[in-house]
């Protein structure tokens, strides 16, 4: 197994700067996953990676070798595609059997091997059959099995359960954890979808217009995002933002809307009468009689919980995720937790500890 | 619709069918026929005299022309020649500029889409300077290889290679696979059907030319069917043994008849799509 | 367009386009090159002396009014051709592409004829219209019409019509018959919908959204009348009798290898040529706003 290390990598592709220097390391057999909106750039690292692109400036070390400017081939890395890209005219046995060919390993060997493989992935009865008569979630999985018949170096998975419906997504969504942790490959897996970041990454790297902007543990980017774009794009409902300045020998946000909100964790070490931005989550604003009032705009229920959106005195709109039961019908009031409150600096975005 | 039959859309194809098939049916009947009864316009709707002249047109022909299958012979070689040919040298050269970028890349590909206004009817006096000028008159070479540059076959494979998806591309590379391997192993499987439906089109292309080989070969030794026959017919008087000439063109079309039928799947799909 | 993913290297993709490049230059590009130098010049009785003239070769072209009678003569064969061809094509692809029994086996009659050689399609039509052998030409005689193509120039003129536009069918009905097929049906039930039927739904939807594809076929249908029917007319007729079917492209073969004026032919090709370049890039431009929209 082998670790992987990317330094100061840069992408351009002609005047247009994509990736303005990313830097990971990636110990043996983790699992990391690059999460962002569409653009940011992260299906190009992944390319990098593969060597489906050059990289403009930068190393890229798999097991201590730079290949950066090595050719796929002898890269040693395989890759699982968004829509498979599965060879069209070649049988499930041959889609996998195909890069060992090409290694010239001996007939009774990729025989060997691609059984074995189609066993672990349950298409042993499905060798024979052509793509075109598999199912979405068969074909993922042929997919997967192409990459994990060459026993390769590292995986790399470029969105691959977005053409998949609902259902099966969560499924193969397990499946590809499992498999994951039982082969113990170095994975670098691609997505723009939340859920998928968090359930299946022992790390997230967040990646915003070509640059990282938190590299974590799940939990510890949902927990404490490094600034307001990371706190903005995990989580569902997304998060509430409430311009404030900071006040009280910096202990305290004083609210455009007029509460003060005095820290639970600590005093800031900046002047007072700077801009903050104060983000709170939608399942941990609470209900309060003797707080702000908010007037009921719509209600999105969602089962055992209810999402109300709310209009503040002011007029913002203001998200708040209620139990069932609690669900109100024209107003609610509302308090803000001082243990639950994100506090950002207005003008850079970024995260203000104490 | 509604389970009624449609009768107009049936008797409007039906004569359709009759405006092809009965002229095609008359020229079979006078195949069968004396040549006298036709020359006098007495030409019965049902075949008569049975089918044995089609084995001295094949033996003999006619007077002045090559036998038949001589004829046949030149033809066949002519049309898979230009197919092959075609074919082989189109799918490299659309390759080439759709998966590579090497210098002149443009103008390479502007100078073939440059041909595409110059069929070879526009150019034949020039043509023929350079062919005499090759020493390529009267043979087969001189008949086959003008026409094998294509720049209609390259348009095609391009646009089909185009289509065929990046993420095809790049599985076979994460693979292993460099281009060589890639187009024999990936690409010509995947594009089959295209191959298959211009080897239609072009075995009839090639099958069907008259003037091409009118100019280029006048020795009768290299006389294809299409030239044989109008050769036959002559300035069309009466002295002619029609039952012959019907014989003869009646084996003229079968063979690209039957590939266009038989095929006929995928050559609609290949000339539909391509456009042209 | 452009693929994103390409593979690396230059020596092979010379390698590949060099066969399909030296073809081209050595059979299309020197050859055209030929003519045009040919058109602008002019060489003495016996072929020593050559000079240039200018456009000189042109302007006796134009003022040839045998050349410009054959000219208006290849312009209403091509109309005649294209329009018949294309009007029977499509009436039967409209009447092919519905839901009736039997329509595999109508398609399969209606396309086979693609494969015969617009030189034999002569002979099927000698067999029905010759003055002697013709089994229509002698229902015309016993009706009291006097038919001999052989003498008559008006009714030469409708034979190598007729023979043309019969071969030219099936390749337009093929593309017709795909033009309607692509039409959404979604688009076709909107109408139903709106209550347009027959005629009416033709007329305004199916007929002008098949105007890419009519187009696209207006521009092979001439240049197919144009030089592909040189096979059939020379079968028919070679021309005869005098001029009266002598169209462009059997006067350029008349000219230059029958009566070996290389100058004058020189420039016919040239003037060929540049209708050909003119619809290609009319169809171009045409093609790519369609592919655009």
């Amino acid at each position: 197994m082998a670790g992987l290390v990317l330094r100061d990598i840069r992408k351009s592709f002609g005047s247009v700067p994509v990736l303005h220097g990313i830097d990971l390391e990636l110990a043996s057999g983790e699992m990391l996953v690059i999460v962002g909106a569409s653009g940011c750039g992260k299906s190009t690292l992944l390319r990098l990676v593969a060597g489906l692109e050059e990289p403009t400036a930068g190393a890229i070390e798999l097991d201590g070798r730079d290949v950066a400017r090595l050719d796929p081939a002898e890269r040693d890395i395989a890759m699982v595609f968004q829509n498979y890209a599965l060879y069209p005219h070649m049988s499930v046995f041959d889609n996998m059997a195909y890069a060992l060919k090409i290694r010239g390993l001996s007939k009774a060997d990729i025989a060997a091997r691609v059984r074995e493989t189609g066993e672990m992935l349950g298409l042993g009865p499905l060798l024979d059959r052509k793509p075109r008569q598999l199912s979405g979630g068969q074909r993922q999985r042929v997919a997967m099995g192409r990459a994990i018949v060459r026993h390769p170096k590292l995986f790399l998975f470029d969105e691959p359960l977005s053409n998949l419906d609902a259902t099966l997504r969560v499924t193969m969504r397990a499946e590809i954890k499992r498999l994951q942790r039982r082969m113990g490959v170095t994975s670098l897996y691609v997505t723009h979808d939340q859920v998928e970041a968090m359930t299946l990454g022992d790390r997230l790297l967040v990646l915003h217009k070509g640059r990282a902007v938190q590299l974590a543990t799940p939990m510890e980017v949902f927990e404490r995002p490094a600034d307001t774009y990371v706190a903005g794009f995990i989580g569902a409902p997304a998060m509430n933002f409430l311009p404030g300045v900071l006040s009280h020998g910096g202990t305290a946000v004083t609210l455009d809307l007029g509460p003060v909100l005095v820290f639970a964790d600590g005093r800031r070490a900046v002047a007072d009468g700077t801009r903050l931005t104060i983000g709170i989550r939608p399942e941990n604003i609470a209900a309060d009689p003797d707080g702000l009032e908010l007037q009921v705009d719509l209600l999105e229920p969602l089962g055992s919980e209810t999402v109300v959106i709310g209009r503040l005195p002011n007029g913002e709109l203001l998200s708040v995720k209620v139990p069932k039961a609690e669900a109100p019908t024209e107003r609610m009031t509302i308090a803000f937790p001082a243990a639950h409150l994100h506090v950002f600096t207005a003008e850079t975005g970024l995260r203000l500890d104490p | 619709m509604n389970g009624r039959t449609d009768w107009t859309a049936h008797i409007v194809l039906g004569l359709g069918v009759l405006l092809f098939a009965l002229p095609l049916w008359l020229v079979l009947v006078a195949s069968t026929q004396d040549p006298a009864m036709i020359g006098r316009g007495e030409l019965s709707l049902w075949p008569g005299g049975g089918f044995s002249v089609y084995a001295t047109v094949l033996r003999e022909g006619s007077p002045g022309v090559a036998p038949v299958w001589h004829l046949l012979l030149v033809s066949f070689g002519m049309a898979v020649g230009i197919a092959v040919g075609k074919i082989l040298i189109s799918v490299l050269s659309a390759y080439a500029i759709a998966f590579f970028r090497f210098p002149c890349r443009m103008l390479c590909f502007w100078t073939i889409f440059f041909t595409l206004m110059l069929p070879v009817e526009v150019r034949i006096i020039p043509t023929y300077a350079v062919m005499a000028g090759f020493g390529l008159i009267n043979t087969f070479t001189g008949l086959t290889l003008p026409l094998i540059a294509s720049a209609t076959a390259t348009l095609l494979f391009r646009q089909t290679f185009l289509a065929v998806p990046d993420e095809l591309v790049e599985a076979a590379r994460m693979d292993g696979a460099g281009p060589l391997r890639f187009l024999r192993d990936i690409l010509l499987p995947v594009s089959a059907a295209n191959v298959a439906a211009l080897f239609v089109i072009l075995f009839v292309y090639g099958w069907n030319q008259y003037l091409w080989p009118l100019l280029v070969a006048t020795d009768s030794r290299l006389d294809t069917i299409v030239i044989g026959i109008v050769k036959m017919i002559g300035t069309g008087d009466t002295s002619i043994e029609w039952n012959r000439v019907m014989a003869t063109a009646v084996l003229a079309m079968l063979p690209p008849v039957a590939v266009v039928v038989l095929m006929q799947h995928w050559f609609v799909k290949g000339l539909t799509e391509g456009d042209k | 367009m452009e693929r994103r993913t390409i593979f690396a290297g230059w020596a092979l993709p010379a390698a590949f386009v060099l066969p399909q490049l030296l073809l081209t230059i050595f059979f299309f590009l020197w050859p055209a090159g030929e003519a045009i130098y040919g058109s602008l010049t002019r060489q003495d009785a016996f072929g020593i002396k050559t000079q240039f003239v200018g456009f000189e070769n042109f302007v006796d072209l134009f003022t040839d009014p045998l050349y410009v009678e054959s000219a208006g003569r290849t312009v209403l064969f091509c109309a005649a051709v294209s329009f018949l061809s294309m009007g029977v094509a499509l009436l039967l692809a409209v009447f092919a592409d519905r839901e009736i029994a039997g329509r595999g086996f109508y398609r399969t009659m209606l396309i086979w004829p693609y494969a015969v050689a617009p030189a034999v399609a002569a002979v099927v039509w000698l067999l029905l219209l010759h003055p002697q052998i013709g089994m229509i030409a002698h229902g015309l005689k016993a009706v009291g019409v006097d038919w001999d193509y052989k003498i008559n120039g008006g009714q030469a003129l409708l034979v190598v019509v007729l023979a043309s536009a019969w071969k030219q069918v099936s390749y337009n009905f093929i593309f017709f018959l795909a033009g309607l097929q692509s039409i959404p049906r979604s688009v076709i039930e909107a109408a139903r919908m709106d209550g347009a039927r027959g005629w009416r739904r033709f007329r305004t939807i199916l007929f002008p959204l098949l105007a890419p594809t009519t187009f696209f076929l207006l521009v092979v249908n001439l240049v197919y009348s144009a030089f592909d029917t040189f096979g059939t007319i020379q079968a028919l007729t070679q021309g005869g009798p005098g001029k009266s079917t002598e169209t462009l492209m059997v006067k350029v073969y008349r000219d230059g290898l029958v009566n070996q004026d290389l100058g004058g032919s020189s420039a016919q090709s040239v003037v060929l040529m540049l209708g050909i370049v003119a619809l290609t890039v009319l169809q171009f431009r045409f093609v790519g706003r369609r592919n655009s929209s």
